[in-house]
C-alpha cells in the first residue's frame, strides 16, 4: 500500500481537475444569463445524463487515470514482501531507476550496458522500421487514393484487412517458418545451389525486423490512404501543368497535405513497434535484446514489480 | 504510350509484391499445416494429413484458452460498447475548454503500449482488492477484461464519433416538439441512428479481445486465454499444430469478414433506401 497522503494525491487530483472544470462551467454559464443552451442534465434527461456521466467516470478515471498514477508511484517504492509494505522500510527511493541506468540498486560505478543497450536499439530500430513501413505504404496508398477507381479500391481495402485480424503470435510464427534455419527461404535457397549453410535469420534479428515490418503495415497503410484521398486532384494537375517533375508533385503537394495522416500513421507504427512483445518472444534470437521483453521478464523472472512498473514508465 | 505501359506494368509488379508480403507468410503457414513432417516445412511436401487438426483438438490447455478467450471477448463487448458510446456523446457535449483534456485522456490507451496497460491494471487492482476485502475479484478473468476494455472502448469512442458527425439534431427537435421525452429521444432516435456504429464497435471489440497478447499476459494472472496457451507453445517449440491453429483462425476470420462486410453493405442498402423514400 502506498502512504496515506500520495494516495489522497492520486485520487484526488483527477477529482480537483475535474471539479475545477464543472465550476468554471456554472461561472461562465450564470455570465452569461442562462439563455438558450439547456445544461447538460437537461439535455440528455436525467436517467440517460447519469448513465453518461457514471460510464465515463469509471472509464476515464477507474480504467486509465488512477491505475496509471497508481503505476507511477510504485515504481518509486522498493520490491518488500507484503508484510513489509507500508511500513517503515517502504520509503521512497529511486532505486529501481539506478537499477536501469547503472545495473545495481545502490552503486553507480558503471552503467547497465545491456539494458540501456537494448533500450537505444528498440528506439532506433522502432524509427527505421517506420520509415521502412511509411516507404512501402506511400506509393501504394497514393495510387488508391489519386489514380484508381473506386471499385478497384474497395477490393484492394477489404483484402489487407483479413492478415490484420490474425493474431500477432501467428504471424510471428509463420515468419519463423519461413525464416528459421530449416525454414522455407534456406531450404529453397540451398536447392537452388545459392547457399550451402542454411543463414541464421533469426540468430541475427532479420526475422524480427521482418516479422515488425509485417505486422504494422496496415497501420500506416490506412491514415496514410485517408489524407491523401482528400486532396484535390486538381492540385496535382496545376502542379503538372506548370512543369513540376513527378518529386516535385510528391515532396511539395502531396506530402505536405498528407502531413496528418503522415504523423498519425507514424506515431502509431512506431508506438506499437517499441511496444511490441509477441514478435520479439516469438522471434528473437538468443542474443536479441527488445525493451518490451526486458520489463516482462522484471515481472515473471524477477518477480520484482516495482522494478518493473519503473521500467514499463521508461517504455512510455 | 510505352512509357506508359512500362509504369503500369511497374505499379501492378509492386501491387503484387506486396499482397505477396501481407499473403505469403500466411499461406506459407497454412500449408504446413497439412504436411506430415513434425517440423513444419512447406516444401518438400511429403504427404497430406490432417493429423495436426486432430492433435489440436485433443489439446486441453488450449481448449480451455479458447473458452476463456470467448467469455472475455463477450464481457469485453459488453462493457466497451456502453463505455464507448458514452465517451463519444459527452466528447460531442462537453464543456469546450475540457475537450482537448478529456479528449488527450479518453485516446491515450489507444497510443499506450499494452504491456504497460496490462501492468499497471494488475498492479492498481490488487491494491483495491485487498483493500477493499473483495480479494476473490483478483482473479485473471476479470483483470483482463478490465484491461483490454481500457483500450478497446477508445476504439469503439472513435467509431460513435465519426457516425455522430454525420448526426441531424433536427431529428432529434423534431421529436422533442411532438411531445417525447429527452430519453425516449435517445432511445428511439439516437440509439437507431448509431446502430451500424453498434455493430461495428462490438465486431472490433469483439476481435481485439481475441487477439490481444500484449495487455493479457499480464492481466490474466493464472488463468489463461487461447493467445496465452499460443505463445507459451511457440516459445517451446515448433509444430505444425500451430499452423493448423492458425488454418482455423484463418478460416473463422475470413468467414466472419464476409458476413461482416454483408451485414453492413445491407444495412447500409437499407438506409439509402430509407434516405430516398424520405
Amino acid at each position: 500500500m502506498t502512504n496515506p497522503f500520495t494516495a489522497a494525491l492520486i485520487f484526488a487530483l483527477p477529482l480537483a481537475v475535474i471539479l475545477a472544470f464543472v465550476a468554471l462551467a456554472l461561472i461562465e454559464r450564470r455570465r452569461g444569463g442562462n439563455v438558450g443552451a439547456p445544461s447538460f442534465f437537461q439535455r440528455n434527461g436525467t436517467p440517460v445524463a447519469i448513465f453518461l456521466i457514471a460510464a465515463v467516470a469509471f472509464w476515464a478515471l477507474v480504467l486509465i487515470v488512477f491505475p496509471q498514477l497508481y503505476m507511477v508511484d510504485y515504481s518509486f517504492h522498493p520490491k518488500l514482501p507484503q508484510i513489509k509494505r507500508g511500513g517503515p522500510e517502504d520509503l521512497y527511493t529511486l532505486e529501481n531507476y539506478r537499477y536501469f541506468l547503472f545495473g545495481s540498486t545502490q552503486k553507480t560505478d558503471h552503467w547497465n550496458t545491456t539494458h540501456l543497450n537494448a533500450f537505444w536499439l528498440t528506439i532506433f530500430v522502432s524509427t527505421i522500421i517506420t520509415m521502412v513501413n511509411f516507404a512501402i505504404c506511400y506509393p501504394l496508398a497514393y495510387f488508391m487514393a489519386q489514380v484508381a477507381k473506386a471499385q478497384t479500391v474497395l477490393k484492394l481495402m477489404v483484402l489487407p484487412v483479413i492478415p490484420y485480424w490474425i493474431n500477432e503470435i501467428l504471424r510471428a510464427f509463420a515468419f519463423r517458418i519461413l525464416l528459421g534455419t530449416g525454414g522455407l527461404l534456406n531450404n529453397v535457397a540451398i536447392a537452388a545451389g545459392l547457399i550451402h549453410e542454411p543463414i541464421d535469420f533469426i540468430g541475427h534479428d532479420i526475422a524480427l525486423y521482418a516479422g515488425l515490418t509485417y505486422a504494422y503495415l496496415l497501420i500506416m497503410m490506412f491514415p496514410l490512404y485517408n489524407a491523401i484521398e482528400s486532396l484535390d486532384r486538381n492540385q496535382i494537375e496545376a502542379a503538372r501543368d506548370l512543369g513540376a517533375p513527378w518529386w516535385h508533385i510528391h515532396l511539395f503537394i502531396v506530402m505536405p497535405f498528407a502531413k496528418p495522416g503522415i504523423a498519425s500513421g507514424a506515431t502509431l507504427v512506431f508506438m506499437l513497434c517499441a511496444g511490441a512483445l509477441a514478435a520479439p518472444l516469438v522471434l528473437g534470437g538468443p542474443k536479441t535484446l527488445w525493451f518490451t521483453p526486458i520489463v516482462y521478464d522484471r515481472f515473471f523472472q524477477a518477480f520484482n514489480w516495482p522494478q518493473g512498473a519503473a521500467y514499463a514508465i521508461i517504455l512510455c | 504510350m510505352s512509357a506508359r505501359l512500362i509504369w503500369k506494368a511497374t505499379l501492378g509488379f509492386y501491387i503484387a509484391l506486396f499482397f505477396g508480403f501481407l499473403f505469403g507468410p500466411l499461406v506459407v503457414m497454412s500449408v504446413t499445416a497439412f504436411n506430415t513432417p513434425s517440423y513444419p516445412q512447406v516444401w518438400p511436401f511429403e504427404g497430406f494429413t490432417l493429423d495436426w487438426f486432430a492433435k489440436l483438438y485433443a489439446d486441453r490447455n488450449l481448449m480451455e484458452g479458447l473458452v476463456n478467450s470467448f467469455f472475455i471477448g463477450a464481457f469485453v463487448v459488453a462493457l466497451s460498447v456502453p463505455l464507448g458510446l458514452a465517451g463519444a456523446i459527452v466528447m460531442t457535449q462537453i464543456y469546450s475548454p475540457a475537450r482537448s483534456l478529456y479528449y488527450l485522456v479518453v485516446v491515450s490507451p489507444v497510443l499506450t503500449p499494452g504491456v504497460i496497460i496490462g501492468i499497471s491494471t494488475v498492479i492498481f487492482w490488487k491494491d483495491v482488492t485487498e483493500l477493499s476485502g473483495a480479494q476473490s475479484l483478483f482473479n485473471g478473468m476479470f483483470l483482463a477484461t478490465l484491461g483490454q476494455a481500457t483500450f478497446i472502448s477508445a476504439y469503439c469512442m472513435l467509431i460513435f464519433l465519426s457516425r455522430l458527425q454525420r448526426y441531424d439534431r433536427v431529428q432529434e427537435e423534431a421529436a422533442l416538439d411532438l411531445g417525447a421525452s429527452r430519453t425516449q429521444v435517445f432511445f428511439d432516435i439516437l440509439l437507431p441512428f448509431l446502430r451500424p456504429a453498434i455493430f461495428s464497435a462490438a465486431v472490433i471489440a469483439f476481435l481485439s479481445s481475441f487477439e490481444n497478447y500484449n495487455t493479457t499476459t499480464f492481466a490474466i494472472l493464472a488463468n489463461k486465454t487461447l493467445t496465452t496457451v499460443l505463445a507459451g507453445r511457440v516459445r517451446a517449440g515448433t509444430t505444425p499444430a500451430i499452423s493448423a491453429m492458425a488454418v482455423v483462425i484463418i478460416g473463422v476470420t475470413v468467414a466472419s469478414a464476409i458476413v461482416y462486410e454483408t451485414v453492413k453493405r445491407a444495412e447500409l442498402r437499407r438506409e439509402a433506401a430509407r434516405a430516398r423514400a424520405g
